[in-house]
């Protein structure tokens, strides 16, 4: 029996093409083994083969994902593999958003088995875990190896229609599936004993967990836009000239309160962005680019909104924990609340 | 972060590039923008043409703002 043909999805970064400056990178092909699919490669040993690897910048797939999504597909259709393998992306939000995006389509629009693998905070991983087998990763590159050891026996799997364990087995995302299975005890005994457990105080798994929706509802609108107090939020990273609070590039352990009183446009001189999740270049010659400051105080001086409050806060948002984003606002949500601010933009790079 | 700042009773309008990902956090309101490094400017305009898009994508969150909506709904360009 011959090899399985796999065509890998990787982005401009673990191509070895560049970071930030080189995101805008458009798909190409090429027919070789590179970056994390050399340890794929080890991994599958004779049993499969990957015959060419797509290359996509995040910001290029990003912006234009239908498009993206297009010429990707056109690429990996051309080579009719056995199996298509995106990422691992780890906690890269636009690489794992790219990566269950092009799994998503190559397994349903092209009928060739997918599966892709990324940190379970990553973006990609709500929108993408339902319709493919995501393999959860560690959060940074550093978690390549588990990853691949996962990744590996989960693709021959699936590439030979043997049938997948549970989410726990091997690894993936829990996809909200259930499937039924013959067990000695009958629903009545195993119910008892989850009660007492629980009555006890002791750890216990329940056969049906509750999805987790925590969706807020929506505020009612602005009553009176030319006198409310509007106040500027950002993940884009947004600081003043200098970063003085150090808010780290990425995995953000805080957020920033900055004073615009006086400040009627961004400039070089006076701020910048700490982000170290996408080029800098843009943001740093005109941060009006990310936080809209010069347009809202001529709105704020002809009168169409109320007031631009004084204080603006940012955080990068850049592999930055859910748990931490959620604290930071949490926070600074009262404060705003407390100022008697009346609504917020929010601009996310 | 825009689904703690709605929990803390402020409307909030979300704008990004990437509209997927804000449909995934949660954001009721939101406006697409231009590019991920730079969501409200584009440097291939002058400056002046810049500001007056940056312009019209901020009066767009401002009428998001001032619209009554159920569920998430994205407000794009006119």
């Amino acid at each position: 029996m011959g090899k399985f043909k796999v065509v890998h999805y990787i982005n401009q970064f673990f191509a070895g093409i560049g970071g930030e400056e080189k995101a805008d990178h458009r798909p190409e092909v090429r027919e070789e083994v590179l970056g994390p699919g050399l340890a794929l490669k080890a991994g599958f040993k004779d049993e499969a083969e990957i015959v060419a690897t797509i290359i996509c910048g995040d910001s290029y797939f990003g912006e234009n994902i239908e498009e993206a999504k297009k010429e990707v597909l056109e690429m990996v259709k051309k080579y009719n593999p056995d199996l298509f393998i995106a990422g691992p992306a780890f906690n890269a939000g636009r690489y794992g958003v790219a990566c269950g995006t092009i799994a998503d389509a190559v397994q349903n629009e092209l009928g060739i088995p997918s599966l892709t693998a990324m940190y379970e905070e990553n973006p990609g991983a709500d929108m993408f875990k339902k319709s493919v087998y995501i393999v959860s990763t560690k959060d940074s590159a550093a978690g390549m190896r588990d990853a691949v050891k996962k990744i590996v026996p989960l693709a021959l799997k699936l590439v030979k229609g043997e049938e997948i364990g549970s989410p726990d087995e091997e690894g993936y995302l829990s996809r909200g599936i259930r499937k039924n299975f013959f067990t000695d005890k009958r629903g009545s005994e195993r119910a008892v004993d989850m009660l007492i457990k629980k009555l006890k105080g002791e750890e216990f798994e329940t056969e049906f967990p509750m999805p987790d929706f925590d969706r807020v509802p929506p505020n009612p609108a602005v009553k009176d836009i030319t006198k409310a107090t509007i106040a500027i939020v950002t993940s884009g990273g947004a600081v003043p000239k200098g970063n003085p609070d150090h808010i780290e590039s990425s995995s953000a352990q805080k957020y920033g309160k900055y004073d615009i009183e006086g400040i009627n446009d961004l400039t070089p001189e006076n701020g910048e962005t700490a982000h170290g999740g996408y080029d800098p270049v843009y943001a740093n010659e005109d941060l009006d680019r990310v936080i809209p400051v010069d347009v809202l105080r001529d709105l704020e001086r002809e009168g169409k909104i109320g007031k631009l409050h004084r204080y603006y806060y940012s955080t990068v948002g850049n592999g930055t924990a859910v748990a931490n984003a959620k604290k930071f606002a949490a926070e600074f949500s009262k404060e705003l609340v407390a100022d008697g601010v009346d609504a917020v933009i929010l601009t996310s790079t | 972060m825009v689904k703690e700042i709605e929990r803390a009773g402020i409307p909030v309008v979300h704008m990004c590039t990437v509209v997927p990902i804000s449909l995934t956090v949660g954001a009721n309101r939101i406006v697409p923008t231009i590019a991920i490094p730079h969501p409200l400017g584009n440097p291939s305009l002058d400056p002046k043409e810049e500001k007056a898009l940056r312009r019209k994508l901020v009066e767009r969150a401002l009428e998001a703002l001032q619209t009554e909506v159920e569920g998430q709904t994205v407000f794009e360009m006119k």
